[in-house]
Parts: structure tokens; C-alpha cells; sequence
């Protein structure tokens, strides 16, 4: 996981799974950058495994963003994010601008 | 729990569902209309078609899905199984096991090969034609009639309801929440959903590996409440799972506002949301809330009165519930243990058992009767160990012979021949690990006997024979060993030619006076084959040997019997257990070597007057009471050089019928034996078994009484009976 700090948007890259096997240890890595700024990005780009466990993580962290007046914005969603945000409905609770996938019709 | 042992866990069921698919099939052959098998195919490709699906296996979802509407029809009643269909869901059958094997073998059904794409996709064609209709067409008769046309004003929902709030423990035991939504999506299509996530606590209550989510959700589909019921089939229990039909009473979605956890005001806006009820009807439905009821009907009831269900679709449902939870009691008294684990058991009580032998021995010298006494108990439980440890492993036969319901259908159609199986003794248990290793040499008998065994239908009735052939299989105990037998009803062998094939090949010699089960037996030798034409599936000449040589490396024998135009009977023969055994200790001079307890059959004195009096006479033959008793000296045998003793004893062997005497110096009783085996080097050696550790340390060799018995046998007989001396 690697952090970048631009101008005064705090991105951070989230790489590997995000799943019920990384769960304990991803909640730490996604709660604290929410501590350091009032923007911060999380760049989905590498999360290449996803289930119910990462998206219940994305909501706390978007929660807890939302309590500490950070705002929290998700871009570049993998393919995985997305497919499962769209299953579950919940890709206008996050509210950012999602990449419509060309099969879903 | 890991995702990899779960799908271990995957593969060994759905194997197992297969089978017992298979089993139904072939059944059902005779019984087309019997329920309880249409029920168990339709269980078993139903459950595989469930579990597949938490495991994202699209391929075998769709593939099953297409078989299952297909069995749905026939359980029914709108089609009937007959033999094309029950051949096609055979195909079915291998399909699916190829593609469970494929996942076993740990590669992705993606890259499956053609092959098999194109038998699935053949397979899903002539299923196709099975439905009156197209896939896509609603198959949803029986839905709509068990529910009453909405009055106006009701509900206006075309949509089924689902509510599901998972059990905080469904990630941990590996399942996805999610992952029940797409499998969702393959038999119907989520028109909405809402994704509930205020049940996610704060911050540093959140545990990330707890499931928080519940769903509310539209579903527009064809299939039955069973089937979407049956997708959360492994969460029911832990999870609220509630479903209601499309067109459901107001009432219904009331109990449902009130079943669930959360306020009931946000349960209304997602009803609202999801499309199911409208704003008004929402308000209407929480005013009538509001009004006192008589809650006191089961829920059951109320929706049979409000005619939402039809008392059939309760009852089906209850039974199944009924079902579900019988075969998990079931389960419950069974546990599976990792054949490894139970080999490792085997070996420390193998262990155990010769460090209680030198304990043992140690006690009688130390002349401690406390201490004998106490030692002699202790030996006792470890017997009863052993006992219990060894049955551990066995299992019962009749597994290994429904398969070969399989294998006698299948050749029968490509030979041609109209050949039943019946089996007997399936009750008969023996240890797994010989189960494991009969199964090719039970084929290739069993196939034998279909392509040699039974004739043509035209000579059977020619012979005055039933049209159909009929090959058996049976087992049962005897003595210590287990008798297999495969038996056809066929021509039976005809001895001249085998005597003349023989000789042919050089196996005999003309003049040599041979019994016909000796003549028959000549087929297991290597190279023979009697066929006439080689068909693709014997008579190439290797099989029976190699028969023979998998069966001796069980410790096992076989031989055959045969009546020219009645039949043949190949019988096997198999130790129960290949790791310890009681045994009998027997000594000559230094040496002590151990017999099967089982196989002994009395122990007499030879005196040396008797000894040297067979000497003389240059004859290896006793009189046991009238009976030529032939024996062997294990002093000669094992070229042991010092001088036997003044009186010698012969232990009385039998096997398979056949008795043979040892003579040895001392009789020393009843031992455990735990069975080591020796070195290649011994390999070629037929009177040894193995060897075992005795209690002081000390080797003994376990004398194989088969390979013993044997080879007195193939000695010339040179019989006369002023040769034999007589015992008294």
C-alpha cells in the first residue's frame, strides 16, 4: 500500500484482495488515512479480489469519513469493485463516478 | 476456515451425489415411477447445483440448472423417465463428474478443453427438448395457481420479495453474502435491491470479519420458492431468510415488517423502493398494522386463509424441512477422518502392541504375579483396541458393487447382450485399503464374464437358457478372509481347449494328469487367453494374470470354477485386514516364525519314531486320521542346521480348503502379530508373508500359508499308501 500525498488530496492505492482473508488487517490501512486530511482518495485500481467483507470495509470507512469530516471519494474501481457495488446496489451510497461496464445492460 | 478445504469439501460431496445419482438412474431403469428416486436425482443435482453456486462455478450452475428444470418436469409428472432419458441423464451424470474432477484437479472451469464444452453444450441441447417450451418462457404454472389472482387494490407486485439479513458468522464460514446475489441473478434477475448498511457499528466496534449486510431485494424469476429457497440452503439456519411470492396479500407484507429487526418505517421505504408496494398501500398496510389482530394463528394458517399459498405447497414445504433436517442428524453421527490420520492410529497401536509383547515378557521373567497379572490386562485392552481401531477401516463392499450396475449396463449395450446384475452380501465389510485396490480386477472378472461368459441370446436359447444373462457378485466372510465371488450364467469354460492351449504354449505337458479346476486354473497364467476373437474388451491375453498379481499382492488368492454350459465362478480371496492379525508363534531350533491363528486348525505330536519313519520311506505324508496329510519340514524348509529335538509337533494349516502340517520344534501360542513387509529382495518368495517384532526384540518371519500350501501342492504327488505312516 503505498501513499501519495497531493497537494491537499491524501491518495491512497489500495492493492491485492480486499476480502474476508485480508479483512483484519485491511480495516487499520483504510481507517487511518481518513485521520490525516479532509480529502482523501482511495485508488481501487489494484484491489483484484472482492467480496462482502471489503464492501462492509468501504462503508465504515465511508461512514467513519462522513463523522470526521473527511471526505471520502473512491475512483479507478477494478473490475471486481465494481461488479459487486452494481449487485449490491450500493454504487450511489459512495456516490462517485463509476466506469458503466460494457456488459451491464 | 480456508476456502480450499471448503471446496475440498465440495468435490468429496458432490462425488458423492453423483454416485448416488447414478445409483437412482440406474434404478430407475426397472422403476420409472417410483418418487423416492426421481427425489433423489432431483436432490442431488439440485444440492450440487447450490453448493456450486457459493462457489462462483457458473459452469456447472447453468449446466445443472438446464438438468434440474428438466427433472422438475418429470417430478411433476409432465414427462416420465424412460430409458432415453435415463441414458441421457447418465450422460448428465459423467458430465458433471468430469467437470467436479476438473476442479478437483485444481484448474478453472475456463479452461476447460473443447471436448467437454461440446458435450455440455450437446447435453444442454437434447435437455432442451425435454421442455414443452423455451428456457425463457414461464414455467411457472404451479406458481400462479397456487396463488389467488390479485383483487384489486392488493399489493401490485410482480416481483418476489427477499429479504435476507445473513448471520454475522456466514463470511467466517467462508460463504459471501454477495455471492447469493449473483447466484440469484443465474435463474432470475434482481429488478432492485437495497443494501442495508446501518447495521454497521462504529469504527471500533466493527469486527471485519462479521457480516453486517442484509438485503431487501425484487427478484423476478421462473422458478419455484423451493429453488430460491434451496439457494440459501446452508445459511438457513443462522440467517432470517424470508421470500414471499409475487402477488402476495398486504397482510404477508405486514408479518414480513414485522418479522424482521429493523424499524418498521425503513422496512416500509424499502418495500417501497424495491417496487413492491406503493406509498399508499405502504400507509394502508401500517394503519392495519396498528389495528389489534388475533395474532395467535400460526403463520402457516394465515396464509392458507388469506389463500396467499394452498395447503399443498405448506405441506411440500414442511416435508421437505422434515428432510433436511433427518439427513442432518445423519450427518451428524458421521465424521469424516483423513484416511491418513487413521492409517497413523493404525501404526502406533501396531507399535503399542510390540511394546506391550516386550512389557509382557519382561513381567513373566521378572515372576511378579501383580505384575503379570496387571500386564495381562493391559494386553487385553490393547487387543480391544486394535480390534476397535481396525474396524475403523472397514467398509462395506456393497459400495464398490453398485458400480458395477454401471459397468454391466454400459457393456451390455455395446456388446449387445441382454446381461442383468445381481448382487448379494454388499453388507459384507472389509478394510478400505483392499476395497481401494479390488475394484480394477472385480472389472475386468466382471467384464470377462459378460464378453466371454454369457453367450449370444441365440445360443442361450439354443441351450434352453433365459434370454437374458445374469452375472453375480457376492461376498462374504470365511474365517478370516473375505470371499469375493463373480459368477455368470454363461457357457462356462471348456477344458479340452484350455488343456490344448496350454500344452500349445508349453504351460503343461501332454501326459501330465492334471483335475479340471487345475486345467481351469491354467487361465490365470500369464500370456492365455482362450478367446477365439479378441473383442475391444478382453482376450488379448493379458487381464487374468494381471488379475492374479494384484490379488497376490493383497495376500490374497483366487481360483476358479467352471461346469461347461451351466457357468463359471471366479472366487476371491482376501485377508480382512493387512496390518495386524492374531497369530500363532511357532520355533525351530533358534528361530521362531509366525501362522495366521486363523488358518491353524489343530496341533499334533510327531514322535521321532514317526519322523524317521516318514524319512525312510522318502514320503512328505502323514495319516490324520485317515486322511493323507501331506507337510513340510521348516527345519528343511529354512535350512536350519542344528538337530531337532526328540519330539517334534505339526500345526495343522487350512486354507481355502486345502490342508497342509508344519512341522516345527516348539508350539509357543497366541500372538499379536503386526504385519511389517519385507524387502523386494523376498518378493519372489511365496511361503513368506511378511515379518514381525517380537517382544524381545528378536524378528520373526509370518509364514504365508497360501504360498506354503501351494507349493506342497505342486509337488508330485507320489502317493502310496504303504508309504504313509501311521499316527497314533
Amino acid at each position: 500500500m503505498s501513499e501519495a500525498v497531493a497537494q491537499s488530496c491524501h491518495r491512497v492505492a489500495l492493492d491485492g484482495p480486499l476480502t474476508i482473508y485480508t479483512a483484519a488487517d485491511s480495516k487499520p490501512k483504510l481507517l487511518e488515512p481518513l485521520q490525516a486530511g479532509q480529502e482523501v482518495e482511495f485508488d481501487l485500481a489494484g484491489v483484484d479480489e472482492f467480496d462482502s467483507a471489503g464492501l462492509q470495509l468501504l462503508i465504515l470507512a465511508k461512514r467513519e469519513a462522513a463523522r470526521l469530516d473527511c471526505r471520502l471519494s473512491l475512483c479507478n474501481h477494478s473490475p471486481a469493485v465494481v461488479e459487486l457495488l452494481e449487485l449490491s446496489g450500493l454504487a450511489s451510497f459512495f456516490g462517485d463516478p463509476l466506469l458503466i461496464q460494457p456488459h451491464s445492460a | 476456515m480456508n476456502i480450499d478445504d471448503v471446496l475440498k469439501i465440495f468435490i468429496a460431496e458432490s462425488q458423492e451425489l453423483l454416485q448416488q445419482m447414478e445409483d437412482a438412474l440406474l434404478q430407475i431403469e426397472q422403476n420409472p415411477q417410483d418418487p423416492d428416486l426421481i427425489n433423489a436425482i432431483f436432490r442431488a443435482a439440485h444440492t450440487i447445483k447450490g453448493s456450486a453456486g457459493l462457489f462462483g462455478l457458473d459452469t456447472i450452475v447453468s449446466f445443472t440448472h438446464v438438468a434440474e428444470s428438466v427433472l422438475d418436469r418429470i417430478r411433476s409428472g409432465e414427462l416420465a423417465f424412460d430409458d432415453v432419458l435415463a441414458a441421457l441423464f447418465l450422460k448428465v451424470c459423467d458430465h458433471l463428474n468430469g467437470l467436479v474432477s476438473h476442479i478437483a484437479a485444481g484448474l478453472s472451469l475456463d479452461d476447460l478443453d473443447t471436448a467437454a464444452q461440446e458435450q455440455g453444450m450437446s447435453l444442454v441441447a437434447s435437455l432442451s427438448q425435454y421442455f414443452a417450451f423455451p428456457l425463457i418462457a414461464p414455467s411457472t404454472a404451479d406458481e400462479t395457481d397456487a396463488v389467488v389472482a390479485r383483487e384489486p387494490g392488493e399489493a401490485p407486485s410482480e416481483h418476489w420479495h427477499l429479504s435476507l439479513r445473513f448471520g454475522p458468522d456466514v463470511l467466517r464460514n467462508g460463504m459471501d453474502p454477495l455471492a447469493f446475489l449473483r447466484y440469484l441473478n443465474t435463474f432470475g434477475r434482481i429488478v432492485h435491491i437495497v443494501t442495508l448498511t446501518e447495521h454497521v457499528p462504529a469504527a471500533a466496534d466493527m469486527d471485519p470479519e462479521t457480516n453486517y449486510l442484509g438485503f431487501e431485494l425484487a427478484f423476478e424469476t421462473t422458478a419455484s420458492k423451493e429453488t430460491i429457497e434451496g439457494a440459501f440452503e446452508f445459511v438457513r439456519e443462522d440467517s432470517l431468510i424470508r421470500i414471499l411470492p409475487p402477488d402476495s396479500k398486504t397482510v404477508d407484507y405486514i408479518q414480513l415488517i414485522n418479522e424482521l429487526p429493523e424499524e418498521d418505517l425503513r422496512l416500509g421505504e424499502m418495500l417501497v423502493r424495491c417496487g413492491t408496494l406503493t406509498q399508499a398501500e405502504l400507509d394502508d398496510a401500517l394503519r392495519k398494522q396498528a389495528e389489534p389482530e388475533s395474532p395467535s394463528e400460526p403463520i402457516g394458517q394465515i396464509l392458507i386463509n388469506e389463500q396467499a399459498v394452498q395447503p399443498p405447497v405448506i405441506n411440500a414445504a414442511l416435508q421437505k424441512q422434515k428432510q433436511v433436517k433427518e439427513s442432518r442428524s445423519a450427518e451428524g453421527n458421521l465424521i469424516r477422518v483423513d484416511a491418513n490420520k487413521l492409517d497413523q492410529l493404525i501404526n502406533l497401536i501396531g507399535e503399542l502392541i510390540i511394546a506391550g509383547a516386550g512389557t509382557q515378557l519382561i513381567a513373566q521373567q521378572s515372576g511378579m504375579a501383580e505384575l503379570v497379572e496387571s500386564t495381562g490386562v493391559l494386553s487385553r485392552l490393547v487387543e480391544e483396541v486394535r480390534d476397535s481401531a481396525l474396524t475403523l477401516r472397514m467398509v462395506q463392499i456393497g459400495t464398490t458393487f453398485n458400480r458395477f450396475q454401471r459397468v454391466v449396463r454400459d457393456v451390455s449395450k455395446e456388446i449387445g447382450k441382454d446381461i442383468v446384475l445381481e448382487i448379494t452380501g454388499g453388507e459384507t465389510e472389509l478394510d478400505k485399503t483392499v476395497v481401494e485396490k479390488i475394484g480394477d480386477p472385480l472389472t475386468h472378472l466382471v467384464r470377462n464374464s459378460m464378453d466371454h461368459g454369457i453367450e449370444p441370446a441365440a445360443v442361450r436359447l439354443e441351450r434352453g437358457k433365459p434370454v437374458q444373462g445374469t452375472v453375480r457378485l457376492n461376498a462374504y466372510h470365511e474365517s478370516s478372509s473375505i470371499v469375493i465371488e463373480v459368477s455368470d450364467d454363461g457357457g462356462g469354460l471348456n477344458r479340452d481347449r484350455i488343456l490344448r492351449k496350454a500344452i500349445e504354449r508349453g504351460l503343461v505337458n501332454d501326459g501330465q494328469n492334471l483335475t479340471d479346476k487345475e486345467i481351469f486354473n491354467l487361465i490365470f497364467e500369464p500370456g492365455f487367453s482362450t478367446a477365439d476373437q479378441v473383442s475391444s474388451l478382453s482376450g488379448r491375453g493379458v487381464g487374468m494374470d494381471v488379475v492374479k498379481k494384484n490379488i497376490t499382492a493383497l495376500r490374497g488368492s483366487v481360483e476358479l470354477d467352471s461346469v461347461e454350459g451351466v457357468g463359471t465362478t471366479t472366487r476371491i480371496r482376501l485377508p480382512l485386514t493387512l496390518a495386524i492379525i492374531d497369530g500363532f508363534l511357532i520355533g525351530v531350533g533358534k528361530a521362531s516364525y509366525v501362522v495366521p491363528l486363523d488358518m491353524v486348525e489343530e496341533c499334533i505330536e510327531l514322535t521321532s519314531d514317526q519322523s524317521s519313519a516318514a524319512r525312510q520311506s522318502r514320503s512328505d505324508y502323514l495319516d490324520l486320521r485317515g486322511d493323507a496329510l501331506p507337510f513340510v519340514r521348516l527345519r528343511e524348509l529354512f535350512a536350519i542346521d542344528d538337530e531337532p529335538p526328540r519330539r517334534e509337533n505339526v500345526v495343522v494349516v487350512n486354507y481355502a480348503g486345502n490342508r497342509a502340517g508344519l512341522v516345527v520344534d516348539q508350539l509357543m501360542g497366541e500372538f499379536q502379530t503386526v504385519i511389517k513387509p519385507l524387502g523386494k529382495i523376498f518378493d519372489n518368495n511365496r511361503a513368506l508373508g511378511g515379518f514381525t517384532i517380537l517382544g524381545s526384540g528378536s524378528v520373526a518371519l509370518i509364514l504365508s500359508v497360501p504360498g506354503m500350501i501351494s507349493a506342497i501342492a505342486q509337488r508330485q504327488p507320489a502317493l502310496s499308501s504303504a508309504a504313509i505312516p501311521t499316527l497314533s
